[in-house]
């Protein structure tokens, strides 16, 4: 398991803007499992910039963590923060779907809560 | 462990046993080890429970260890759901033996964003076989994915690699199905199961269920193929099939009694064999029910043990009422010597009904069983179909060597007619009670019609129930006809007084006789003492005479000296007068 966490991510970061917590499971390091992290990041960094936490889990090597989450198809990610948990599968090459699946509202200028500005 | 199909001795199919009793007899050993099968059928027909049986029975009587994927069902849900049938999941997965992995799977939460596989899938399953070294693995139903996720093509990918994936790990895999329209599966499973598909069924036929399971495909090895009713009850799954159809069983010399005296008589003397079949048939009130109490009595009596079906009335209603003919089976019962199986048989269908029987009999291994009455199958199907269940019932207990004694009551007059050729048949000892009216009364006869194998009476026998018991009498046959109850003993007490006055009549005339006897005998006596009387005169004349003869003869010759004799034929007359006489003497 490893855990990226941005630097610049205390530093832009204020306290009014929700903080967002994703695990991306994938399962060994195929080139599935690199477009899916590849196309997370960029996601994130373009609209979730200094805010967000992405967790990689590689279930060849922690298999028991998938029953926690329900994975069955990878990758996957899991949005654990802000609740409610949402669920995406695919290597998120489809971001208009990728936003939808999180609930993420493209340039989030006001920071607002995803869902009351739905 | 595994099981090797006996029939042949070339390296064939191995197969793991599922423990369910019966299942492993019409697959002959088992499910195919290493590969999967598929278990289909409709909403509530019980696959579901036949997968957690199969792991439950691995892991307890085989030394499998087995895992449970669950796609409906919570663990939780599903430990509640079997800790009825006396499975206690959590122990089970306490002592690593069983690991029950819920997928829950919401077509909701997954939004597809590109390319991906059911990897996650396979490293649960892969993680919770080896974790706990698996041999056996139940998908319950795989084909929730199919609903879930948008994908179709991938799931199908996915399914195919993932049976391959399971047959390299060697495990024995029971997917389930849901039942598809005209189709063994709503999504087609069965394109991926190819070695063994079972199918279950639970029909409503006349507002009665039955459930009924069909192995419909087995590669590379014979099977039962018929529908086999099967039972859920409190200790799981189990089927009762009659698969030896074949009359291969012992016939055994041995005479057991009937628990009647004068019956076993009848039967020559010493009742009727062990493992025979009885049919006891007669019209209501005939008194079947005391005969086979008065056989299970016997039966118990003899430390045999007896299980009596009723399908008329309950085990205290019969204990009561055969209590007052002197029959106590109460003590057999709590000795349990003796079981009562009391149940309506329209509960359930016939095949149903069969199997339960089967099983019970199975259970309590008894030598003799009761059933009363047959006819009350009736109600539970076709004439034909009560007949094909008796003789695989009949034809199960004589392979077992188990005494059967069946009632059967008849309706109507015809005692006989009604009893279907097909049945009697079946039997080896056939009784007939009967009902005998005249002069105002109805009495009860006995008689046997058939009995294979023994000498056996040919009378009919007046059979009565009292408090000491069930006995039975001649019957009365004589120039009025057959007699029975009061009009015989009537008829007995007529006699016994024809009897006496007979016997009267013949003193008197042996007495007449004498007197005759006495009075010629002194008659006798009378002429005899006559006759001598005379017969004294008689000789003394006789004698007189002669003496006188000769002194005539004297005189004569002295006469002619004197006279020259020229007068001697004047004289002869006199001679023979004289000759006479001496003839007379």
């Amino acid at each position: 398991m490893k855990t990226l966490t941005k630097s610049s991510l205390r530093k832009t970061a204020t306290a009014s803007l929700p903080k967002w917590k994703l695990r991306l499971y994938v399962a060994d390091n195929t080139s599935k499992s690199v477009a899916a992290f590849r196309n997370l990041k960029q996601l994130c960094e373009a609209h979730l910039a200094g805010r967000y936490q992405i967790e990689v889990i590689d279930l060849l090597k922690n298999p028991q963590l998938a029953q926690g989450d329900q994975i069955l198809a990878v990758p996957a990610v899991v949005r654990k923060l802000p609740a409610p948990i949402r669920k995406i599968i695919g290597t998120l090459a489809d971001t208009e779907r990728v936003l939808v699946g999180l609930d993420l509202q493209p340039n989030e200028a006001n920071a607002f809560d995803p869902r009351q500005s739905l | 462990m595994k099981k090797t199909n006996t029939k042949s001795k070339i390296k064939s199919l191995r197969k793991s046993p599922t423990g369910i009793r019966g299942l492993d007899e019409i697959t002959e050993g088992g499910l195919p080890s290493g590969r999967p099968t598929l278990v289909c059928g409709g909403a509530g027909c019980g696959k579901t429970l036949l997968g957690m049986e199969f792991l439950v029975r691995g892991a307890t009587e085989y030394g499998e260890p087995g895992v449970f994927m669950a796609f409906e069902e919570t663990s939780d849900e599903l430990s509640a759901n079997v800790a009825s049938l006396g499975f206690d999941l959590p122990a089970l997965v306490a002592a690593k033996k069983l690991m029950v992995d819920y997928v829950f799977v919401d077509r909701a939460e997954y939004q597809e964003t590109g390319e991906y596989n059911l990897e996650g899938l396979f490293v649960r399953l892969g993680y919770a076989i080896d974790s706990i070294k698996a041999k056996r693995v139940v998908l319950d139903t795989i084909e929730v994915l199919f609903g879930a996720l948008p994908n179709q093509a991938i799931v199908r990918a996915e399914l195919l690699r993932l049976f391959r994936w399971l047959k390299a790990k060697g495990v024995t895999v029971i997917m389930t199905g849901e039942r598809g329209d005209g189709t063994l599966t709503r999504y087609g499973l069965e394109e991926y199961v190819s070695d063994c598909v079972i199918s279950l069924d639970h029909r409503v036929v006349d507002q009665v269920t039955t459930r009924r399971i069909r192995v419909v495909k087995y590669r590379g090895t014979t099977h039962g193929t018929n529908e086999y009713p099967f039972l859920i009850e409190k200790d799981g799954i189990s089927i009762w099939p009659i698969t030896s159809v074949q009359l291969e069983h012992a016939a055994s010399l041995e005479r057991i009694p009937t628990g009647i005296e004068r019956l076993d008589t009848m039967l020559g003397g010493k009742g009727f064999y062990r493992g025979n079949s009885i049919l006891l048939s007669g019209t209501a009130g005939t008194g079947k029910t005391s005969v086979a109490a008065a056989f299970a009595d016997a039966t118990c009596r003899r430390a045999e043990r007896c299980l009596y079906f009723s399908f008329e009335e309950s085990p205290s209603q019969i204990m009561r009422n055969m209590g007052t003919i002197g029959i106590q089976l109460e003590p057999w019962v709590k000795k349990g010597r003796l079981q009562f199986q009391t149940v309506r048989p329209f509960h359930y269908g016939l095949e149903m009904h069969l199997a339960r029987t089967i099983k019970a009999i199975s259970e309590f291994a008894p030598d003799v069983v009761i059933i009363d009455p047959i006819s009350g199958l009736d109600t539970s199907g076709t004439p034909l179909e009560v007949k094909a269940a008796l003789m695989r019932l009949m034809d199960f207990l004589k392979g077992k060597g188990i005494t059967a004694m069946l009632t059967d009551l008849k309706m109507g007059g015809s005692f006989i007619d009604h009893t279907d050729a097909a049945i009697s048949s079946l039997v080896d000892t056939w009784l007939v009670l009967r009902d005998l009216e005249s002069n105002g009364e109805r009495n009860r006869g006995l008689h046997v019609i058939k009995s294979r194998g023994m000498g056996h009476s040919n009378q009919v026998r007046e059979f009565i129930l009292s408090s000491d018991g069930i006995q039975l009498t001649d019957v009365y046959i004589g120039p009025s006809g057959m007699l029975t109850g009061s009009a015989r003993v009537q008829q007995e007490g007529r006699e016994r007084a024809e009897r006496v006055t007979l016997n009267e009549e013949a003193e008197r005339q042996q007495l007449a006789l004498e007197c005759k006897r006495a009075a010629l005998e002194a008659q006798i006596a009378a002429l005899r003492a006559e006759f001598s009387g005379e017969e004294a005169i008689i000789t003394r004349t006789v004698r007189k005479d002669k003496q006188r003869g000769a002194v005539l003869a004297l005189d004569e010759a002295a006469m002619g000296r004197s006279r020259q004799g020229d007068v001697v034929k004047s004289n002869g007359g006199r001679v023979r007068v004289n000759g006479e006489g001496a003839k007379h003497a």
